[in-house]
């Protein structure tokens, strides 16, 4: 079973969010690194462009795949990690820490409780997703 | 799993060893064991083991054999010798390509031909419905098949062969025992590097497998899948048919007109061929190579100052040149070394330039 670190929390589409503050940093979880295997190229948006939850903010490519990254809220790209263009691996190294992919500001705090805790998203991958 | 898939007699190893498997041309296949990049570059710098199994095989004897190939195929296999092997071309009438092939002369008039898996049984028809005069066999489902190729493959195959595999120059091949297999042993391989590609009876695919990797340890050796298949012969811009070549594609334009040889006498699709050959092809197979590591895919459009002029057929990232590479076909005018280009990638041209090929130079034994 792939790592679901506890204090995060996840989409169907498999991006995971994590409060700091006033915003909330974003990137792919264990098991979508996995799946794509291993990631050449990221492309993401700019800091002050607007995302909406469930829509498309970026794309992920792997040697055999592209993907489209899902935003888990709504609001405004806070940051980005500007080291992914150059390292793109890292993405496959530390999903969860190095690999991450943009901060982002919410507009709407509700949608945080509809992200799925990471006992959800466990039980969710465990259906076979 | 999907159970309809065909499977090799190195399926249950591949699963066993945490392959991924995938569908390919209707056979469930490893397209990767540890990771795409790292199988890519162990095949570069020592040796790796592929399954390629799902090829398909067809022999072909008698006293009408040599004139069904030379009908059938572009390449003059009356300069092939016993021992020898031939890179060639099935084509239709109209010039595009039921598949590419490689042609072994296994005696004055015995031959074998090796398919594409997906093409197998498209190929069997063709052939014999216009070649009934020789006898022909399919011995796809008794033949396995392992490729071993990279700097070290010579050293792997020596040490368990009966013959002196050192002698085998490329493109030809001998028959000996590989760990106690009968095999054929072929220096042939689709990745650049130096190799072998041993064809064995089906039933004894896994032990030749099994003893090819213990016996690899030292050289450190590993499976390859079908994924680290693809970059490697993509930076060698090897053609893959359903990609790169088709029946829609002419020889010509595919830069495959030195396998197509007029003066060995008449073959099918020769006049199409030709005439392509001598009015010059409107658009050429060239590699491109991104500016950024956004990755070209097939059928992606090739632009120029807005205007479509291409397409492309095979795209990655080359984990040796550590770019982002593709195989597309343009236009004519655009085909020189140097010509700036775009490809269009989610709605957005991305800057790209035609470039010298292969992407990475190739260390196969000349």
């Amino acid at each position: 079973m792939a790592n679901v670190p506890a204090d995060l929390r996840y989409t169907k589409d498999h991006e995971w969010a994590k409060p700091e503050g006033e915003r909330y940093r974003v990137g792919i979880t264990a098991y979508a690194q996995e799946q794509l295997g291993d990631v050449v190229f990221v492309e993401l948006p700019k800091v002050g462009a607007k995302v909406t939850a469930k829509q498309s903010f970026g794309v992920v490519e792997s040697v055999k795949a592209v993907s489209d990254l899902f935003a888990p809220l709504s609001g405004e790209i806070v940051e980005v990690n500007g080291e992914l263009p150059g390292a793109p691996q890292v993405v496959n190294q530390d999903p969860y820490g190095q690999g991450w992919m943009i901060a982002i500001a919410p507009s709407k705090a509700d949608e945080w409780k509809e992200l799925l805790t990471a006992a959800q998203y466990e039980q969710f991958l465990t259906e076979g997703h | 799993m999907n159970t309809s898939l065909k499977r090799t007699p190195l399926h249950a190893a591949h699963v066993k060893a945490g392959a991924r498997m995938v569908e390919f041309g209707g056979w469930d296949m490893p397209v990767q064991y540890t990771g795409i990049i790292e199988e890519h570059r162990r095949v570069r710098r020592a040796v790796g083991l592929f399954d390629v199994s799902h090829m398909g095989e067809f022999e072909v004897e008698g006293p009408a054999a040599l004139a069904a190939l030379q009908t059938l195929t572009t390449n003059d296999v009356a300069a092939l010798e016993i021992g020898q092997v031939q890179y060639s071309l099935l084509p239709y009438p109209h010039g595009g390509l039921v598949d590419d092939l490689t042609v072994y002369r296994l005696a004055a008039d015995r031959f074998m031909v090796t398919v594409n898996a997906s093409n197998t049984d498209k190929d069997w028809e063709w052939v014999t419905q216009r070649a009934s005069g020789a006898r022909w066999r399919n011995v796809s489902s008794e033949t396995g098949l392992i490729a071993v190729q990279g700097p070290r493959a010579e050293e792997l195959v020596a040490g368990l062969a009966d013959v002196d595999v050192r002698a085998i120059a490329y493109y030809h091949f001998a028959r000996g025992k590989v760990a106690g297999v009968a095999t054929l042993i072929s220096r042939t391989g689709y990745t650049g590097e130096d190799g072998f590609e041993l064809y064995v009876p089906w039933n004894d695919t896994e032990r030749l497998w099994n003893a090819l990797l213990d016996a690899g340890r030292r050289a450190d050796v590993g499976p390859i899948g079908l994924g680290a298949r693809d970059t490697l012969r993509l930076e060698m811009r090897y053609a893959l048919y359903g990609n790169d070549i088709d029946e829609t594609t002419n020889p010509i334009e595919a830069a495959l007109g030195w396998v197509v040889k007029p003066a060995k006498g008449d073959f099918v699709g020769k006049d199409a061929i030709e005439r392509v050959r001598t009015d010059g092809p409107k658009r050429k197979l060239v590699g491109i190579e991104m500016a950024d590591r956004s990755v070209a895919r097939h059928g992606y459009p090739v632009l120029r100052e807005g205007r479509r002029v291409g397409i492309v057929t095979s795209g990655t990232y080359g984990p040796s040149v550590e770019k982002s590479i593709a195989m597309a076909y343009v236009e004519t005018p655009l085909a020189a070394v140097g010509t700036e280009v775009e490809v269009e990638i989610r709605g957005q041209g991305r800057p790209a330039r035609v470039v010298k090929t292969p992407f990475h130079p190739s260390r196969v034994k000349k």
